[in-house]
């Protein structure tokens, strides 16, 4: 099978490590390859959408698993489909939409394998109705560290470590999930603006409930009375009725064609995103969103996933990289909520791509983010001055307001934090070294963190 | 592991008690650094200096290693990476000699050549080897601005950094492509030990100032680090000036 050693990033391309990148294209080849890691072991690795380090192991070996990419069945009547881990759920959408049916979660991208979407158990916009990914995962094929294939089942230990597991209990070969019907492939979208911090918390807990879908784009740089200023945009799929009758959208409710726009070069000049020109793109952003708008028409591409028009776009942070901040605080701790948005407004961090979302019920997987409460993901070129020191303290914070930070998107966490955020690494680290004692599974976030 | 910015978690110094090495260590440790290896000779400056990282948090071991003892390093370094993955190794051993005495006791020239080249060369070696092999890591070299161009005043000193920084340079292209990351950092004249007494030169600057200069070099990847950052310009226009120029000049 294909390997070479190369040097591997995630999205956020800081922190550079060498491994030796084997792509199985079969079941047999993936167990060989973790029956034949070295002392250094391997990680799974699906599109390399993590921001940080999860799917590094320096010294070892990577698991593409994007070689393995078929659907072995969809039912049709009952929504239900089993494939490969390294299906994308853009791959997924082009088959399953003009069927009727979508993802049951899908994050800010589609580019991302079902095997990472389990593995990080990651979250969309309509966490507080559906939950995390592994809600709407029925049973998955796990290959383990004895090069053996087991069949876990939805609500056994095995599961609930590997859903948010980060690839570190085995290798997820095949997946079964029950889908959401869906009429169109369109969105009724409801636009609204909050004028601070307060008022976009307020219109948040009192209109979620009403919409399946949910999330608010938050200005950052803003200061003063605008602290905290948002643009809400919640909606669901549209119903065949919601389309014009003759229109193309009408004859063809469910097709999907999202547009590419060209990739930024690969030597992206470094600090085109600094405070001034974020501050004039936040600015427009906020103007140019209506004050309120209800019922508009969009493209699921457009609603769920504006940034996959442009590949590569990690590219515009420049050669040094960008840093991914995403944590969760309970309700009842808005007062951190706050006081966190204060110190990184007062920091005057140039981040365009803030967004905040109330997350609904957790589900029960051990390392699995999304708790009730809070959650805010903002995005950091790595050179700013002084943002190290910064996320630590916002660290201590959200640990001492019982929140967590995301693992999928962490790659420079104090390890010290770690149990603090995650109660039952303890546990996760216990049924690791049950399972896998020569430590075949293990990547650079692991090392980092000690889990 | 290093994290996003750069900072390591574990840090290996090869020549424990050098005052550069260990305000870069302190800063370190101040940020995410946990377990410290100081190697250097067996004496009580090297227990102390390892007790004053302890009192800050870290975890800190201290092991044999001289310089002058090539034959030695393998076994050494083995036994350090053997107890787990190193995120940075300091190269900071080095002597300045007396120019005027090693000049008259040419054994004694050899001496600081064999320290700061021949010594360096050999553990430079030896650990690029098992960063290599763990996939990550960031070699940091100590060489110096005298290495830049061989003043009369310690062109001894000047030519065994000269050799070192040289090495390193093309130690860090051997490397380029497989995870490990070399750095060399070109000090001017640092307020140590190893100055005290001499006349202080232009652009003096502090350990705790290169220790910031290698803290931000960390961060961005660098391969060179000058400190101050000044001393670039100026060492590149001292670096053309014609030779009989050069000697006049009062350096």
């Amino acid at each position: 099978m294909p390997a070479e050693t190369v040097s591997v990033t995630g999205w956020g391309r800081t922190a550079p490590t060498n491994a030796l990148v084997i792509r199985p294209r079969t079941y047999d080849e993936a167990a060989a390859a973790v029956r034949g890691c070295g002392a250094r072991g391997g990680i799974p690795r699906g599109l390399g959408r993590a921001y940080g380090d999860a799917a590094q192991n320096a010294g070892g070996a990577v698991l593409d698993m994007t070689g393995l990419d078929r659907i072995h069945a969809i039912d049709a009547d009952q929504g239900v489909v089993s494939c490969d881990a390294g299906v994308s759920l853009h791959r997924l959408m082009e088959v399953l939409l003009p069927l009727g049916w979508f993802v049951p979660v899908t994050p800010g991208t589609r580019q991302v394998t079902v095997g990472g979407a389990i593995g990080a158990d990651i979250h969309g916009k309509n966490h507080h109705v559906s939950g995390s990914f592994s809600r709407h995962v029925l049973s998955l094929e796990l290959l383990t560290a004895d090069g053996e294939v087991r069949t876990v089942g939805s609500g056994t230990p095995l599961f609930d470590a590997t859903t948010g597991g980060m690839g570190l209990t085995g290798v997820i070969l095949t997946a079964t999930l029950r889908l959401l019907p869906v009429e169109t492939s369109l969105m009724t979208v409801d636009t609204e603006r909050a004028r601070d911090l307060d008022d976009l918390m307020a219109r948040l807990s009192a209109g979620d409930d009403r919409y399946r879908y949910s999330v608010a784009w938050i200005d950052l740089l803003a200061r003063g009375a605008a602290t905290g200023r948002a643009v809400l945009t919640r909606g669901d799929h549209a119903p065949r009725e919601a389309l014009r009758r003759g229109t193309r959208a009408w004859r063809e409710p469910l097709a999907f064609r999202p547009g590419r726009l060209p990739a930024p070069p690969a030597l992206f000049p470094e600090g085109l995103l600094s405070r001034r020109t974020v501050g004039w793109f936040n600015e427009f952003w906020y103007r140019s969103a209506p004050r309120a708008r209800t019922g508009e028409l969009q493209r699921l591409s457009a609603f769920f996933h504006p940034l996959d028009g442009m590949p590569h776009w990690n590219r515009i942070y420049g050669r040094g990289g960008f840093v991914q901040y995403q944590f969760v605080v309970g309700h009842g701790r808005e007062e951190t909520l706050r006081r966190i948005v204060r110190r990184v407004c007062a920091h005057r961090c140039p981040s365009f791509l803030a967004v905040l979302k109330r997350f609904g019920e957790a589900d029960p997987g051990w390392l699995s983010f999304p708790v009730p409460g809070w959650t805010l993901a903002l995005d950091v070129p790595a050179g700013l001055p002084g943002l190290a020191a910064l996320l630590d303290a916002l660290d201590e914070d959200v640990a001492a307001a019982g929140g967590r930070v995301y693992l999928a998107k962490d790659s420079r966490l104090r390890p010290e934090l770690l149990a603090a955020m995650y109660p039952r690494a303890a546990e996760f680290r216990a049924l690791r070294q049950e399972a896998d004692p020569r430590g075949v599974f293990v990547s650079d976030l692991a090392r980092r963190l000690g889990l | 592991m290093k994290d996003a910015f750069g900072l390591p978690q574990s840090l290996l110094v090869l020549g424990g008690t050098s005052e550069i090495a260990l305000a870069t260590a302190r800063r370190l440790v101040a940020r995410r650094t946990r377990t410290v290896w100081l190697a250097g000779r067996p004496s009580p400056a090297l227990e102390e200096a390892a007790a004053g990282l302890r009192a800050l948090g870290a975890e800190v071991r201290t092991t044999a290693f001289d310089a002058l003892d090539p034959e030695s390093h393998e076994a050494v370094l083995g036994k350090v990476f053997a107890e787990g993955d190193l995120d940075m190794v300091l190269l900071a051993f080095g002597v300045l000699g007396d120019q005027a005495r090693d000049e008259r006791e040419p054994l004694k020239a050899v001496r600081v050549a064999q320290t700061n080249y021949t010594g360096a060369v050999s553990a430079a070696l030896f650990s690029a080897a098992a960063l290599q092999s763990q996939g990550h890591g960031s070699l940091v070299v100590l060489s110096s601005v005298a290495g830049e161009r061989a003043r009369r005043a310690n062109f001894i000193y000047g030519s065994s950094k000269a050799g070192l920084d040289t090495f390193t340079q093309g130690l860090g292209d051997a490397l380029h492509g497989t995870g490990v990351h070399v750095m060399v950092v070109r000090p001017g004249f640092v307020r140590t030990r190893m100055t005290a007494g001499l006349d202080e030169a232009p652009l003096a600057t502090t350990p705790e100032a290169v220790a910031t200069a290698i803290e931000l070099g960390l961060r961005r990847r660098s391969e060179t680090v000058w400190v101050p950052g000044a001393l670039r310009v100026v060492m590149s226009a001292l670096r053309h000036a014609p030779r009989a120029l050069f000697r006049r000049l009062p350096l």
